[in-house]
């Protein structure tokens, strides 16, 4: 199996892009992420684009045809990975796989979501799809009630609290802040989040992530090929995936998610890093509560700590280890398929030592969580400087 | 442009429901609607009361203002999204309450809550044009809300009536020029046979009242060679109490400026009414000389710009019919139940 480093990235601002159309969005990403690498688009021997779903929210499926057609890179491959709001995270494993197969050497990674072109409850009713409609959407459960189910027994049996919850969002919106691609930035507080408008108990508008559109990309290339492009490849030094059941109410625990244990321990092994090697971390945080479980099931600090370890600034920028210094999905932003790339992108600048007022000094070792539904699906990687 | 206001009415009906009585009913929590919205209460209509009503009211104060002989109006359009008829006009209904039949050409005229504004620039260009002496716009509206909607705050009813007549004698103010600004953007719509608008909910906001009140504020400016300091005061769409203050800042307005002209908190959005109460508010206090900027705004969408200076006449004619004002201060409160009535959701 071959090495594969990262080459070239690029992003779209992320928000309520009423004026850009889903292949408008995936060119501008494409586009960036080409002049980064400095690669002709000649050289692109195939792409893996993370889509949840174009087919709800814009009527439009089969977007691998498109776009590849519109990025004028027909006929290579394209091929559209879908995992829920994972799907980014697993167009970026799908290529990284095909890179260190050998089967290809150039391959775009990419991740899209237009959210904001039908009404929010249509957008509700369009993510649930990736509950178990059976057992979860037809009685009436959505995203957020899912994770305030979490979150509540998470309080319950830890003692975390809703103040603890709500600096998850005060620390990524200040994170966002930095971060001129982010949807939100501007600061909020501690209150702003208490005093937000309740959404499922204990969860409040400010504790949820938002609806926004948006694009990311990254190319790949085999490691030992990727000095022809850049001065600092990024190896991506493992990758790992785990799936667990659809629905929350089949799990053996409510506060964590075990398919996070599980890919994050084949990511780490593969790349023969534990996590206290970890540097800097982009984690799922959907809802605050999911980044809270994120940090523990990744074994950044104990289970149940991770309200604790938020709450005395360990994962601020300058802590011990900073979490989503892209503001995350709650700062940034969550266009659901593109969000695993994105994150990846936040890591290879970070590792570059790009990013600007964000920048976590000395940052060797990078990791990317992405989860799909309530855990169903997670995706993780573990990236390093190639230097 | 040699054209002027002749005359202007309005008319609000008494009853008032305040927001802690809906967000009552909805369970929501009625300080964050209030400081969401910037908004106390807004107007409702009686069971009798519909759109042509209420136009036939601020048609009476208009003409009775004016002191014009409504034989000599030769136009009137009427804009709203409320007309009580599909097919059959409103502005007829209105004609032949204020006796300005049958030498007259009339129609009813809908662009969401600019209806009213476009009629104004219809009689501009027909008294322009001597086609017409005098012409009557009216904007009027008994707005709807679906219930449990965030709209039902603010949808208010209300009307005002503008007559256009050439600049001389009579004119108390004169229209200096207009502007618009429009495109196609559906942010906020109402399809046949549906009995409640929907709306694109943040989506109503930047790409539509933003983009298109900005905009063609900047095209008049422009036209004109005029900044806001030249203004004494700015009146905007106002559909919530929001909007019209952030829109005016943006363009440079003081709250001053901006809030003689901003009643929304009062009585709600009166639609095709809004941006011409408002209007009328501002002349009901301006002195001979003072400038004022209004601008409207139609979901769909467009807005349409006026710049008005006020000439001598206008105090005379100022308190020969109710102002703005006594509307607002005369006031009725209704409880949930009987808001529920007049608006028709319960039947017997």
């Amino acid at each position: 199996m071959r090495k594969v480093a990262i080459i070239g990235v690029g992003l779209t601002k992320f928000g309520e892009l009423w004026d850009v159309s889903l292949r408008r969005m995936m060119l501008e990403a494409g586009a960036r992420a080409i002049e980064d690498a400095g690669i002709d688009g000649k050289k692109i021997d195939a792409i893996y684009v993370g889509n949840m779903s174009a087919g709800q929210f814009i009527s439009q499926e089969h977007i691998a045809s498109l776009i590849a057609d519109h990025a004028g890179l027909t006929p290579i491959p394209c091929t559209r990975v879908e995992a829920a709001c994972a799907s980014g995270g697993l167009a970026l494993r799908q290529a990284v796989i095909t890179v260190a197969s050998g089967v290809h050497d150039i391959v775009v990674a990419a991740g899209i979501e237009k959210m904001t072109d039908v009404l929010t409850e249509q957008t509700t009713e369009a993510l649930i799809t990736a509950a178990d409609q059976e057992w979860e959407a037809f009685v009436g459960a959505t995203f957020p009630g899912l994770y305030a189910l979490m979150a509540r027994r998470h309080m319950y049996e830890f003692g975390t609290t809703e103040e603890q919850l709500a600096k998850v969002a005060v620390k990524n919106h200040h994170n966002a802040c930095s971060n001129p691609c982010a949807q939100y930035q501007m600061e909020i507080t501690v209150e702003d989040v208490l005093n937000s408008s309740p959404v499922t108990t204990p969860l409040k508008l400010l504790d949820c992530s938002p609806i926004t559109d948006g694009a990311a990309c990254v190319i790949l290339a085999p490691f030992d090929r990727a000095r022809e492009f850049t001065d600092t490849p990024i190896l991506v030094a493992g990758t790992g995936q785990a799936s667990d059941t659809i629905s929350l109410h089949d799990r053996s625990t409510l506060t964590g998610i075990a398919a996070t244990n599980k890919a994050s321990e084949l990511a780490y092994k593969m790349a023969g890093v534990g996590p206290n090697d970890i540097d800097l971390a982009e984690v799922h945080d959907c809802f605050t509560i999911a980044e809270i479980m994120a940090i523990e099931d990744l074994g950044f600090c104990k289970k149940g700590d991770g309200g604790k370890v938020t709450e005395r600034g360990e994962t601020a920028i300058g802590g011990q280890i900073p979490i989503n210094t892209s503001g995350g999905l709650k700062g940034k932003g969550h266009p659901v398929g593109a969000t695993g790339i994105a994150q990846a992108v936040e890591i290879t600048q970070q590792l570059r030592g790009e990013a600007g007022k964000r920048q976590v000094s000395g940052a060797e070792i990078g990791l990317t969580h992405n989860v799909g539904g309530s855990g169903g699906t997670v995706v993780v990687h573990v990236m390093r400087r190639g230097d | 442009m040699d054209v002027g206001i002749v005359g202007y009415g309005v008319y609000i009906p008494r009853y008032r429901i305040k927001v802690e009585e809906i967000a009552k009913v909805w369970g929501m929590d009625a300080e964050r609607v209030k400081r969401g919205l910037s908004l106390e209460e807004k107007s409702v209509p009686g069971l009798d009361e519909d759109a042509a009503t209420l136009a036939v009211e601020a048609a009476r104060n208009a003409v009775k203002r004016s002191g014009i002989n409504p034989q000599d109006i030769g136009a009137i359009y009427v804009g709203s999204e409320s007309h009580p008829y599909a097919v059959k006009p409103t502005a007829t209904i209105v004609a032949e309450a204020i006796e300005a039949t049958p030498d007259l050409t009339a129609a009813d005229y809908e662009f969401a809550c600019k209806a009213g504004t476009a009629g104004i620039q219809t009689c501009v260009g027909m008294v322009g044009s001597d086609m017409i002496k005098y012409g009557m716009a009216i904007g009027t509206d008994t707005a709807q809300g679906a219930p449990g909607d965030p709209l039902e705050y603010t949808a208010a009813a209300g009307a005002a009536a503008v007559i256009v007549g050439k600049n001389g004698g009579q004119t108390i103010a004169a229209i200096e020029d207009t502007y618009s600004y429009t495109t196609d953007t559906p942010d906020f719509w109402r399809r046949e046979m549906r009995p409640y608008p929907k709306h694109g909910g943040r989506f109503t906001g930047k790409p539509a009242y933003f983009k298109h009140v900005l905009s063609a504020a900047h095209g008049l400016l422009r036209k004109l060679q005029l900044t806001p300091k030249d203004f004494t005061y700015a009146v905007f769409h106002q559909p919530n109490g929001k909007f019209p203050v952030q829109a005016g800042k943006e363009l440079g307005f003081v709250k001053d400026q901006i809030m003689p002209g901003t009643l929304v908190q009062k009585i709600g959005n009166t639609y095709s009414g809004a941006s011409m109460i408002g209007l009328a508010a501002a002349l009901d206090q301006a002195k001979p000389g003072e400038r004022i900027l209004v601008v409207s705004y139609g979901s769909g969408s467009g807005s349409d710009a006026f710049s008005i200076l006020v000439k001598e006449g206008v105090e005379a004619k100022r308190d020969i019919v109710p102002k703005v004002a006594d509307y607002i201060d005369n006031k009725i409160y209704i409880d949930y139940s009987t808001y529920a009535k007049f608006k028709q959701l319960l039947v017997r």
